[in-house]
Parts: C-alpha cells; sequence; structure tokens
C-alpha cells in the first residue's frame, strides 16, 4: 500500500530507492566515522547509541530519520560523505533540519558541487508508517511516496 | 549569482555579487544558505571570536583542507583572531606504543602540521588556542553576556549560552569559519529572544547532587534539541555561580549536548538569563521530566558495556573530557590522593590522564609543589583530546576508563563516575 506524505525540499529532487530508518536521532560523527576512516566502499553505521541503526548499510540509501544530533563535527563528517560519493542519496527528516545537517548539505552544495536530496519536516506520522527496506519514491517539491 | 531573500546591506550585497572575490562570495553564500533554511531573514554582526571544532589533520576531511586552501590563496582570515579544539596527539605524557603512533603519524593525523598551518593562516590566535574549553581565563575566548557569536563544539556552544549568556547556534565545523571569514552569523535559533524560551521543565529531586555528566545526559536524551529550564539544582549546587557551579554545568552541557543537541539550559536562580527572566523563560504548554535517584540510575544502567572483556584490567584512564578547568585539576589530584591512601598505594595502577586546556596545563606545571605531587601519583598531564585519540583504531581497543560521558558516547571508553574513577585506578581492576 503506498502511503504519501509532504515535507519542505530543503534540497530539492527526484530520486527514488530504499529506506533505512532511524527512530531516534542520528548521530553523524558516531555512524559515518569509522567506515569513512577505514575507507570502506559504503558506510554502514556504527552508533552504538542507536541500536536501531548500528550495522545498517546507509550509503546510497534513503535515510529516514528525525533529525541529526551530536558532535559539532557532524556538518562536515557529512560534507565529506557526500562529496565522496558515501552518503545516502537523500535524508527524509520528519522533524524541521538541524543545523549539522543544515551545513553538511549547504557546503557539499557550494564548495563540492555535491548535492543529497533532502526533505524536511515530514512529521511524525512518516516516520511511525515507513520501515526497513520501504521503497521510497521522492519528487522535487517535497512529497514522499511510501511503498509499492 | 544566488538570489535570497534574506535583507542584506548594500555591504552584504555586494560581496554576494562577487565583488569581494569569489571566495569570498562562496563562503558568504554558505552562510546565507545556512541561515535561510532555518527562516533567517538577516545576518547579525559578530561580537566575538569564533571557535572551531576542527583541530585535527585527518585526512578524511579533505574537503575541510581544500576549503582552507581556497580560504588562503584568497588572502582572508577571521575579523578576530579564533581559538579551536584540543590537538590529537601527545607522545610525551600520554602512552602511546611505537606501532600506535605510526598509525597516529602516517595514517589518523598525517595531515596535522599542514592543518595547523591552516588554521594560523585564516587566523588562529596562536598555538595554546587548542582547548574544548576556549572560554577558560587561560585560553581567552571568554564572550560577554548578550554576545553574538558563531561557535562550533558543542560544549563550549552549551557553556557560552547557558553559562555565559552570550548567544550561538549549535554550529557546524567549517561554518563557523565561514561565519568569522564573512564577520556575521544569521539570526536564527539561540541568537533569538524567542528562540531561547524553555519548552522542558526539568523537576530535579534527586537525593543529593547528581554526577554532572548522568543529569546532563539525561537531560540531552530527553529534550534532545530542545530548551530546558533546570529546578532544583540550584540550590544544590549552593545557589551561586561560582567556580564550582561553573564547573559542573560544564560538564552538564557536554553530556547533553553529546547525548541530545543541547545548546542551551537555564538552570533556576543560577543562569544569567534565569536569574534575571525566572519562569518567564518557560514557554506555556512546557512538557515536564521529572529526574529523580531512580531515573539518574536508569539512566546509568542504560550505558553499554563495550570493553570485549568487562572484567578486564583497566589499561588507560582519561579524566578530563571537556577539558578540566584549573580547579577541577587540582580536586582530581586531590581525590587521586586520597584513592591511593584508601588503597594503601603510592601511585596509580592505570594509566592516567589527566586532561586540559595548554594554559591551565602550564600554570599547573609552574606550580612545583603540585606537579612534584602529581608525578608521585603517576597520573600525567595533557591538553590533548581524548577523543581524537581514542580515534586510533589501535587505541580504541583498549579498555578506557573514563568519568565522561562524551568519551564514552563516541568512543568505547566505560563509564564511571568521578569517584569510582579515583577508585578503579588507585586499585587497578574495576
Amino acid at each position: 500500500m503506498k502511503q504519501t506524505f509532504k515535507g519542505r525540499p530543503v534540497v530539492a529532487g527526484s530520486v527514488s530507492g530504499e529506506a533505512v530508518v532511524s527512530r531516534a536521532g542520528v548521530n553523524v560523527l558516531a555512524s559515518f566515522q569509522k567506515d569513512l576512516l577505514a575507507r570502506k566502499a559504503a558506510v554502514a553505521s556504527r552508533d552504538q547509541n542507536n541500536p536501531g541503526l548500528l550495522g545498517k548499510v546507509l550509503t546510497g540509501k534513503i535515510l529516514c530519520l528525525p533529525r541529526t544530533i551530536g558532535s559539532t563535527t557532524g556538518g562536515m563528517i557529512l560534507q565529506k560523505a557526500i562529496a565522496a560519493g558515501l552518503a545516502p542519496r537523500a535524508f527524509l527528516f520528519s522533524e524541521p533540519i538541524d543545523s549539522l545537517a543544515a551545513a553538511g548539505l549547504v557546503l557539499a552544495a557550494v564548495w563540492n558541487g555535491a548535492e543529497a536530496v533532502a526533505v524536511d519536516g515530514l512529521g511524525e506520522e512518516f516516520l511511525a508508517a515507513v520501515r526497513d527496506a520501504d521503497k521510497i519514491e521522492i519528487r522535487g517539491d517535497g512529497t514522499v511516496v511510501v511503498g509499492e | 549569482m544566488y538570489h535570497t531573500s534574506m535583507r542584506l546591506s548594500e555591504e552584504e550585497g555586494k560581496l554576494l555579487a562577487g565583488e569581494g572575490g569569489e571566495t569570498l562570495r562562496k563562503a558568504l553564500e554558505s552562510v546565507i544558505r545556512y541561515g535561510e533554511l532555518f527562516g533567517a531573514t538577516e545576518l547579525a554582526p559578530l561580537d566575538g571570536p569564533v571557535h572551531l571544532v576542527t583541530s585535527f589533520g585527518i585526512p578524511l576531511l579533505r574537503p575541510v583542507f581544500a576549503i582552507m586552501d581556497e580560504l588562503i590563496a584568497a588572502g582572508l582570515k577571521t575579523e578576530r583572531p579564533f581559538t579551536v579544539d584540543p590537538r590529537p596527539c601527545d607522545y610525551a605524557n600520554v602512552p602511546t606504543s611505537l606501532l600506535e603512533r605510526l598509525v597516529f603519524d602516517k595514517i589518523m593525523y598525517a595531515k596535522q602540521a599542514d592543518y595547523e598551518a591552516q588554521l594560523a593562516a585564516v587566523g588562529l590566535k596562536d598555538g595554546s588556542s587548542f582547548s574544548c574549553a576556549c572560554y577558560f581565563d587561560e585560553v581567552g575566548n571568554l564572550p560577554g553576556r548578550g554576545d553574538i557569536l558563531a561557535w562550533a563544539e558543542s560544549s563550549a556552544v552549551a557553556y557560552a549560552n547557558s553559562v555565559l549568556g552570550a548567544r550561538t547556534n549549535r554550529n557546524s565545523g567549517v561554518l563557523e569559519l565561514l561565519c568569522g571569514i564573512v564577520g556575521r552569523a544569521p539570526r536564527f535559533g539561540l541568537l533569538t529572544d524567542e528562540g531561547r524560551r524553555a519548552s522542558w521543565v526539568i523537576e530535579l529531586r534527586t537525593s543529593a547532587l547528581p554526577e554532572a555528566q548522568l543529569l546532563g545526559s539525561a537531560i540531552g536524551m530527553k529534550v534532545v534539541e530542545e530548551v530546558p529550564y533546570i529546578r532544583g539544582l540550584g540550590a544544590l549546587l549552593g545557589g551561586e555561580l561560582d567556580q564550582g557551579a561553573k564547573d559542573y554545568l560544564k560538564d552538564l552541557g557536554a553530556a547533553s549536548a553529546s547525548n541530545g543537541a543541547v545548546g542551551l539550559y537555564h538552570v533556576e536562580g543560577l543562569t544569567p538569563e534565569a536569574r534575571e527572566l525566572g519562569e518567564g523563560l518557560v514557554k506555556p504548554g512546557a512538557r515536564t521530566y521529572l529526574i529523580d535517584d531512580a531515573e539518574i540510575e536508569r539512566v546509568r544502567r542504560g550505558y553499554p558495556v563495550l570493553w570485549k572483556d568487562p572484567a578486564a584490567k583497566p589499561r588507560l584512564a582519561f579524566i578530563g573530557c571537556p577539558h578540566l578547568s584549573k580547579s577541577q585539576l587540582y580536586s582530581w589530584l586531590e581525590r587521586i590522593e586520597a584513592a591511593l591512601a584508601a588503597e594503601g598505594s603510592r601511585r596509580v595502577r592505570v594509566p592516567t590522564v589527566l586532561t586540559t586546556a595548554p594554559g591551565v596545563e602550564a600554570a599547573f606545571r609552574a606550580d612545583s609543589d603540585a606537579l612534584a605531587r602529581l608525578e608521585a601519583t603517576g597520573a600525567t598531564l595533557s591538553s590533548i583530546c581524548p577523543l581524537m585519540y581514542l580515534n586510533n583504531p589501535l587505541c580504541g581497543k583498549k579498555a578506557v576508563a573514563t568519568c565522561s560521558n562524551k568519551l564514552r558516547t563516541y568512543t568505547a571508553a566505560r563509564y564511571f563516575t568521578e569517584a569510582e574513577l579515583a577508585s578503579v585506578v588507585a586499585r587497578g581492576r574495576v
């Protein structure tokens, strides 16, 4: 069954892919750093404090999350991941975007010409509905379709 | 040219049109686009230096080094000399094997010297400006009440907003530098009166003053990025914002920022805005979180133990994340001496590193009596960032003990209360 949600396109774009879901805030430093350091071909979350996301591959997925949390290195870690092609293909935030994620997206766009699609403000109902491996379609106007 | 709906001054408009050069234009565009996402309608001039979170020359941050190169090539510097987080390595004072050192020098922080040269070129204050507690007198990046800032380093942001009453958002690394370059920050969030009002009330009803790290952790996990107004803590801290209270709030803020995204908290009757505005800071409909002894214990029990062998003998202990103040350093000296006396020991049985700001370290080393006492315990003093040290996979595998919730959050270090940790390092076992 398809469900449709509408948010604000933070970085507009039309993409589709597979969901990976975090019910808790995503700590970018804790999630991305180890695999980026190890130069893995794909990043999986290494955040011990987010067991729901721990070990799941993030690269190329549609990351569904409330927001990002944690260290203020988060933005540049995200910039690195986006610039290196190791970030999720898109970020779907149930809450308004936070300052760290915003910085990462802006820095990658302005300084690296690299963009990851992002939509925020999708609401709690979005995060309650979406499940890992759900098919997701994102449209340029911030519409998000979950399911097939 | 980037088109913005933000109200810009004539000068800002010219810079955005590229009249100050392409690199300055990109720096300003970054700051504006960032602010637009939060509804900022104008830029606010900065009243003080920026504080940077990125202190480490880790090759994975190649995009950051590239931005620095562009800034330097364009001859751009921050308007005021800035401070930055601690360095990652100190081979003289922190146990490091040859192999670990090889990983640090050749892999992890192979770009450290290059990066420090870049920092100097874009406006670093001096070689002693490496501390997460830049607001210490000994570091000298101490803003006043109401000052508009653009800081990163989550623990410093929480301290500046909450304890000093300055105004900074939780800026990301690089973005804070770009704000320093353009001398402005977008006005939104914690820069505004409305953004500083509390949407959570914390009712603290513990039987005694809880460990700052645990209380901060509990608050961070509950309120995440919102602003809490804490009742019941001021009295437990003696009702005065003295050095002891400031030290406690420094550690509380660091924990709330790393287990959540707290950039500002108010403590009833204690912190500057709470003293002036009181309950008027609390938004109508604010939610309440009751913290009692059981809740503190519940939070503590939720911390995973990531040592391979939970009964292992600790191989290293770190005290001072965020950096210890001078008064905390002297307190820890006494605490370790007392723990050793209780064990009938003269020297710690776990290599123990106390971390503080370079200026505090220098002042402590100049106190020959105190230094002799510390050296007699076997503990060492450094100004590194323990988190950056433990990012070395070889170091990170060690059974490391700490009383820092932040260090526990980002590494496999195991958390102990301050009293427990003193006992652990004296006994040599958990």
